[in-house]
């Protein structure tokens, strides 16, 4: 393997690695949800660049789909009451309405120009947005919805307990329902980017990749790049769908802001330019960082400020409430240094040296 | 029975009428030659059979079954392959991805594989490189490889020779001779030099129709045919 395909997929490992020990290495609630929705937003991320990365194709329902998944379950756990029942119903349900939707905005419109496929998934994703949030019956409105999971995800629950009936502590870890929920959203994040390596290392992938670079080419050796098309269209959404059911049942409540806004979309947009489009290992990077630079840029900030008090200006551009700009000033950075992406340009130049 | 059968074909793109009644047919094994000159419909005709233009309805007829109505990947599915002028070649992807993309389960007949790199030792070399780092010779070698590496009853070749230094034209002739062995081709050429050395039937194409069919041989036999269907005799002079 070329050096730079190695640095990358050992960083990536690593992160993997990280996610699998982080309720033992980092005991802490917040460290833990930042860590649970690192391994939601590689899935989210990584079947994102399934469609822009490998086939070429811009959507903006990518939140729409991850919003319906996460509803299905939400809907089902809120009226038909805690159990598994209506886990893996919500579940099927999620699945069954993204594909359909998927099938039906592919077929519709992915023969159309790639503008116009854009505006037509942000139209839908706007609608299902609207949809959600004054359907307050069914979806709890603007307001979302909480709910009760299945008992094996309480908090109360002991998975093990001694002899004196205490939950068991493994390093100092109370093997508790939130443990199990945490590795509920591991094991199915790890599964679905495992799945989709295997997509994009398959002649399946081959195929995107070539319909990526020259549609009219792929159609001139015999693939119908509409069903490539569609199909690709349809993985990306089910995966997505999957991994809003998996937050779902991970944050216990359900709103527009969480699973359906826009910023969400941004978010998934921004993870992926970071990581690098078209590398599947560059999702893991672009949400890890992205992510922690969302919880932890603040707290960096703050200190900085308070190290920096007693000079001149500093302290005032420092100010944690500034934290969005120095976000943004960043993320230029990255673009500039990383023009492919962190994973992409590692990748590239690595790989090019180990050529020559 | 003709491997494939032409008639009456024609071809509109856009406002314009391209092809106006085509006919020939193509005999199972050696090489077919269709000549012309620029612009008389000998890519349109290819790209026609291949279901990449829309012919006429029950004009295209492969092994007796009417495929003028068949999507390309149908058409392909038949045993039918394409190397188009501009070579098809995904250039952002590794000469070996580009060879997966030719085959239908995505994995590779190792018999086949060593034909290849028999016929073609510069993609063995070059197997993980990307193909769009290839010389013009070499990408038009990976464009023949991909067409052979599955059997095909019947391979379509756009102007293969186009831009090619002498010794790859050379090297391409003799890997076509070898594939007509076992593989009937359908060769559109400017380079008569080259056509003659291939062809055993000819079909000569002037403004969208069929002008003239025969042996390459009586062909090339008879100058002044040659001379008032496609003005050669400069030409040959120049490449003899």
């Amino acid at each position: 393997m070329k050096k730079g395909t190695l640095t990358v997929k050992a960083a990536a490992l690593v992160i993997w690695a990280l996610l699998l020990f982080a309720p033992f290495l980092f005991q802490d609630v917040r460290q833990i949800e930042v860590a649970a929705r690192i391994a939601v937003f590689i899935v989210l991320v990584a079947s994102y660049d399934l469609l822009i990365g490998y086939t070429g194709i811009v959507s903006f329902a990518h939140t729409m789909f991850f919003g319906v998944g996460a509803y299905g379950v939400a809907i089902a756990l809120k009226h038909m009451g805690a159990g598994w029942g209506p886990v893996l119903l919500g579940t099927a349900g999620g699945v069954v309405v993204t594909a359909l939707l998927a099938v039906a905005i592919g077929l519709l419109s992915l023969r159309v120009k790639a503008i116009f496929f854009a505006m037509i998934t942000l139209a839908a994703a706007s609608v299902v947005l609207v949809l959600a949030s004054q359907l307050s019956g069914i979806t709890g409105g603007e307001d979302g919805m909480t709910y009760k999971v299945p008992e094996l995800f309480k908090p109360a629950t002991k998975l093990f307990t001694d002899e004196a009936g205490k939950v068991v502590r493994l390093w100092g870890v109370q093997m508790n329902g939130k443990l199990a929920a945490y590795y509920f959203v591991f094991v199915i994040a790890a599964v679905l980017f495992w799945a989709m390596l295997r997509i994009v290392g398959s002649p399946l992938g081959t195929v995107l990749k070539a319909i990526r670079e020259n549609e009219g080419r792929a159609e001139g050796i015999g693939y119908r790049v509409v069903a490539y098309r569609t199909a690709v269209f349809v993985i990306a959404a089910v995966t997505a769908a999957l991994a809003g059911s998996a937050y779902a049942l991970w944050l216990k409540y359900t709103g527009p802001e969480t699973v359906l806004s826009f910023g969400i979309m941004i978010d998934i947009l921004l993870m992926v330019v970071i990581g690098g489009m078209g590398t599947m290992w560059g999702a893991v990077i672009g949400a890890t960082a992205l992510v922690m630079a969302q919880y932890y840029l603040r707290d960096l900030m703050e200190v900085a400020a308070g190290a920096t008090a007693e000079l001149p200006l500093l302290p005032e551009l420092l100010n944690p409430e500034r934290w969005l700009l120095w976000l943004g000033i960043i993320f230029i950075l990255l673009v500039y240094f990383f023009p492919a992406g962190i994973a992409g340009t590692i990748i590239d130049k690595g790989d090019r040296k180990a050529g020559a | 029975m003709s491997l494939l059968s032409i008639k009456d074909m024609s071809v509109d793109i856009g406002q314009y009428s391209i092809l106006h009644g085509v006919s020939f047919e193509v005999q199972e094994g050696g090489v077919f030659v269709l000549l012309g000159r620029n612009g008389a419909g000998k890519t349109t005709t290819l790209r026609a059979v291949m279901g990449l233009w829309k012919p006429s309805p029950g004009s295209v007829r492969f092994r007796g079954e009417d495929i003028s109505g068949l999507h390309t990947s149908d058409i392909a599915r038949r045993g039918i392959a394409f190397v188009p002028e501009n070579m098809g070649i995904f250039g952002g992807l590794t000469v070996a991805e580009n060879m997966v993309l030719a085959t239908a389960s995505g994995k590779f007949d190792a018999s086949r594989l060593e034909r290849v790199y028999t016929l073609f030792p510069a993609l063995k070399k070059f197997w993980d490189k990307p193909a769009g780092a290839l010389s013009g010779g070499q990408k038009q070698m990976l464009s023949v490889a991909r067409a052979i590496i599955e059997p095909r009853a019947l391979i379509l070749i756009d102007e293969p020779t186009k831009g090619l230094a002498p010794a790859i034209v050379d090297a391409m002739g003799e890997a076509f001779r070898e594939i007509s062995a076992s593989t009937t081709i359908l060769l559109v050429e400017q380079n008569y030099a080259f056509a003659r050395s291939l062809g055993r039937d000819v079909a000569v194409i002037d403004d969208g129709r069929i002008v003239h069919t025969g042996t390459m041989a009586a062909f090339d036999a008879d100058k002044d045919l040659q001379d008032r269907l496609l003005s050669l005799s400069a030409f040959q002079e120049d490449h003899e």
